[in-house]
């Protein structure tokens, strides 16, 4: 993209096609002898992991969306069931939804290595700009997808930010109605956003296609932001910038793979879990992780409209960005004042993000106002200012004389800097599933824990049998199906026995020839019938409280670790929160009720119930329910085989989730060792 | 990109009966996908609305200007919270009126805004009392 280029293929049907149109030269210009600079460091590989994920994200949603029906009525439960039945539906899911917070740290990256290195700065302002508009897009492309499984965040997200466009005078509220092709949240909202979720992706691929043309243009900045001056400044972009970013790649790839095979819900919220109901808010509405910051800022805000108007110019800014900053010298790395606001800046995004999780109440509201004035400081007091009184230390001459004068500092501790506070970044949406004014439950010894962690099968059938002599009086279990007890990683029976367990089981059909609806006995492929035919129905019978479905009850139950409960969790890949929630529920039931406490008539005291006073009398006694292989008929056993079965029934695939996520990183181990000493080796002429 | 017209014709108005609601109590019914909270109010209730000084709420509006005269014991409000769209609890919050979970908005016995960020009153929906017992939203 950088002029005509003089590439001749030799291929003589190569060369027909090069004369007709000059693709391969085009491409031989921009990717292979493109000059970049020869002193670019890691942060700089970001742009190829940012391609590599757009192409990701556009690749898995594809797929993704052959098996999605995007109606208010089933699209919760096609999500549930393509990571059920689809073939590697679970690893598709998976890729899809961290893939998109990885994207977005992967731009947070980038757009904070632009910010220190003064990448904005002249020749590169539409550069910077095109980045914005792709980070907008980006934004709304990830919020489009966040409603799309339809779960309780879902909705209750698509609510709030939706409703943001109300604030806007005259026109807000005919906005909103067009939003929503409605008049609430409903079925053409989710239509039009999967529609839109489904268009962005592209737009952002054309962006970035113009977004790399101006890079190609204005050629790279590096990391002491003096222009290339002679053929001994730069390396040409095949071998050496091919071999970094794919070194960096792997690098990244290693992350994201930790998070789709060991921790693929730690950045979700637990709610999303819960099916979309409008009759129901859930306690804290919590954004996904990257849009924190910015909700943060809206919230701190005590009027409505211009805490809106705060949250997007907060974004708006950027654009601004090369012409508030309009200091000489482009690098920070020369710039000792604008080095250390630029860390005191990192910082006050991360603290916003962490104050975004938070409950808007006391201490939180005072320092979201703080922190919310420091972030727009920076941009238009502190930029504009430093770049007047400032004295950046002597440039050199050029990036040669920079490498020469190398002092050999380590980014290390940069890095590991960055990382912490990204994972405290990353986490602190955790904090807000707060089990207001509950006990936390106590840590069980899980066998399905851990990166190793298998399903214990006896476990599995004698919670199957607690559950099918106790909890299916009231709770359902309508996404597990008789033949899943016949599948590998479940309870380990034989097709036989699964499809005799399956016939005692009578199941409504029809209807027949006569049109009447009948009775038959299961099949495997018939899905556990549920104890009351709707929801009402569920409600009239259980004092006004329906039970909720169990299938994927350990995964829509969760309490808060708390800081830095949660930075640890990442590296323990302690996922158990639902499972002791769970267990401890069924065994924190106490026929007295402390003091201070009233419970309502019908309702009885549980220790880790949210409120305590749940409808649900205590289902458990010891003895209730006979095991046949010697195990102790307690309360506890109960509790813990019945929650590892349930455990089973929201992840069949986790043992193969974890299996193949062993193998996996064996292989991106190599492949990242190998591309280093490849890295080594071409550059080793270069340094 | 406007509604369509089934979903216009869904919104059409609803008959709700009220006579099952005893005093104190309250039911939420839905209209057009939106929540509506009906509240038979307690005499304490209709007296504390009104006892307020009107200049000094947020957006002042009196008692008598948000319910049907003859028909003061009952409250009709859209149950959406007017600062981003969430549900507020009935029988919460400082004003025994209504509280909103998500960013701490406190309505009282007359749906009015008291303490939080939303800007406005819960909206009054379009209604007329078809009988003493039945109303007729929209």
């Amino acid at each position: 993209m950088s002029g005509p280029s003089d590439y001749q293929p030799s291929n003589p049907a190569l060369q027909w096609l090069e004369r007709r149109l000059p693709i391969l030269g085009l491409m031989h210009s921009s990717f292979v002898v493109y000059p970049t600079p020869r002193n670019l460091n890691y942060w700089w590989t970001f742009g190829a992991i940012l391609s590599f994920m757009l192409g990701m994200q556009i690749l898995t949603g594809v797929i993704l969306a052959m098996h999605y029906t995007p109606h208010a009525d089933l699209a919760f439960k096609s999500v549930e069931l393509l990571v059920r039945d689809v073939n590697y539906g679970w690893l598709l899911r998976n890729m899809h939804a961290c893939g998109a917070s990885m994207f977005f740290f992967a731009v947070y990256i980038h757009m904070l290595r632009g910010l220190y290195y003064g990448s904005y700065k002249e020749p590169r302002e539409v550069l910077w700009i095109l980045g914005v508009i792709i980070y907008l897009l980006m934004m709304a492309t990830g919020f489009m997808g966040y409603v799309l499984p339809w779960g309780q965040m879902s909705f209750w997200g698509a609510t709030v930010i939706t409703n943001l466009f109300s604030a806007i005078p005259y026109v807000g509220e005919s906005i909103v109605t067009l939003l929503w092709g409605g008049y609430s949240v409903g079925n053409p909202t989710l239509n039009r956003f999967f529609s839109l979720h489904y268009l962005l992706p592209f737009l952002i691929a054309g962006v970035v296609v113009l977004h790399v043309w101006a890079l190609h243009v204005a050629g790279q900045n590096n990391p002491d932001g003096v222009e290339p001056k002679t053929e001994k400044d730069t390396v040409p972009f095949t071998p050496h910038a091919t071999i970094k970013d794919g070194f960096g790649v792997a690098c990244f790839l290693l992350l994201y793979a930790w998070f789709i095979f060991y921790m693929p819900n730690y950045l979700g919220d637990a709610d999303n879990y819960i099916p979309a109901n409008p009759g129901v808010t859930p306690p804290h509405i919590v954004p996904e992780w990257y849009y924190l910051p910015f909700y943060a800022i809206l919230r701190s805000i005590p009027n409505k409209l211009a805490g809106v108007i705060g949250m997007f110019s907060a974004i708006i800014i950027l654009c601004f960005l090369p012409w508030l900053d309009a200091a000489k010298t482009r690098s920070s790395k020369y710039r000792p004042l604008a080095k250390q606001f630029f860390w005191i800046f990192v910082a006050v995004c991360i603290l916003l993000g962490y104050l975004g999780a938070q409950p808007p109440e006391g201490i939180y509201v005072i320092a979201g106002r703080i922190l919310t004035f420091c972030y727009f400081a920076y941009f238009l007091i502190v930029l504009p200012l430093l770049s007047r009184i400032e004295t950046p230390r002597p440039v050199p001459n050029s990036i040669s004389e920079a490498i020469l004068a190398k002092s050999g500092k380590a980014v290390a501790s940069v890095a590991v800097m960055l990382v912490a506070a990204g994972a405290l970044f990353l986490g602190s949406m955790q904090d807000a599933r707060a089990s207001e004014g509950s006990d936390k439950p106590p840590g069980n010894k899980w066998s399905f824990a851990g990166p190793f962690g298998k399903y214990d099968r006896g476990a599995l059938q004698r919670g199957l049998k607690v559950y099918k002599e106790v909890c299916a009086s009231c709770h359902g279990l309508s996404y597990v199906a008789f033949r899943n007890l016949s599948e590998a990683g479940g309870p380990g029976y034989s097709v036989a026995q699964a499809a005799a367990f399956a016939s005692e089981y009578k199941v409504k059909d029809g209807p027949n020839d006569a049109g009447d609806m009948f009775e038959r006995p299961g099949r495997p492929a018939d899905y556990f019938p549920s104890p009351f035919p709707n929801e009402q129905a569920a409600r009239a019978a259980n004092g006004g409280a329906a039970p909720p479905d169990l299938s994927l009850i350990t995964k829509a139950r969760s309490y808060g670790r708390g800081f830095p409960m949660f930075i640890v969790d990442f590296f323990t890949q302690f996922q158990e929160q639902g499972p002791d929630y769970v267990s401890a529920l069924l065994q924190g039931f106490e026929d007295k009720v402390p003091e201070g406490v009233t419970i309502p008539e019908g309702s009885y005291y549980n220790k880790y119930f949210p409120g305590h006073a749940i409808k649900m009398p205590k289902p458990l006694n010891d003895g209730q329910v006979t095991y046949d292989d010697g195990s102790p008929t307690t309360v506890a056993q109960y509790a813990k085989d019945v929650t590892t079965f349930l455990m089973w029934t929201a992840e069949p695939h986790m043992e193969a989730r974890k299996r193949l996520g062993f193998q996996v990183f064996v292989f991106l181990i190599l492949f990242a060792g190998l591309m280093y000493f490849t890295k080594k080796k071409v550059w080793a002429s270069s340094h | 990109m406007n509604p369509d017209a089934s979903t216009i014709a869904a919104g059409a108005p609803i008959e709700v009966d009220l006579s099952p609601v005893a005093e104190g109590q309250d039911i939420k019914v839905f209209w057009r996908g939106k929540p509506i909270y009906i509240s038979h109010r307690t005499k304490k209730q209709i007296d504390e609305a009104r006892a307020v000084n009107v200049a000094s709420l947020p957006d002042p509006q009196t008692d008598e200007a948000r319910v049907k005269s003859g028909h003061e014991q009952w409250l009709v409000v859209i149950g959406i919270c007017t600062h981003l769209g969430c549900i507020p609890i009935a029988h919460e919050g400082n004003y025994d009126g209504f509280f909103c979970p998500c960013h701490g908005s406190q309505y009282d016995s007359s749906g009015r805004i008291r303490q939080g960020p939303a800007p406005a009153n819960l909206p009054v929906p379009p209604y007329t009392f078809v009988s003493d017992t039945k109303i007729q939203i929209g």
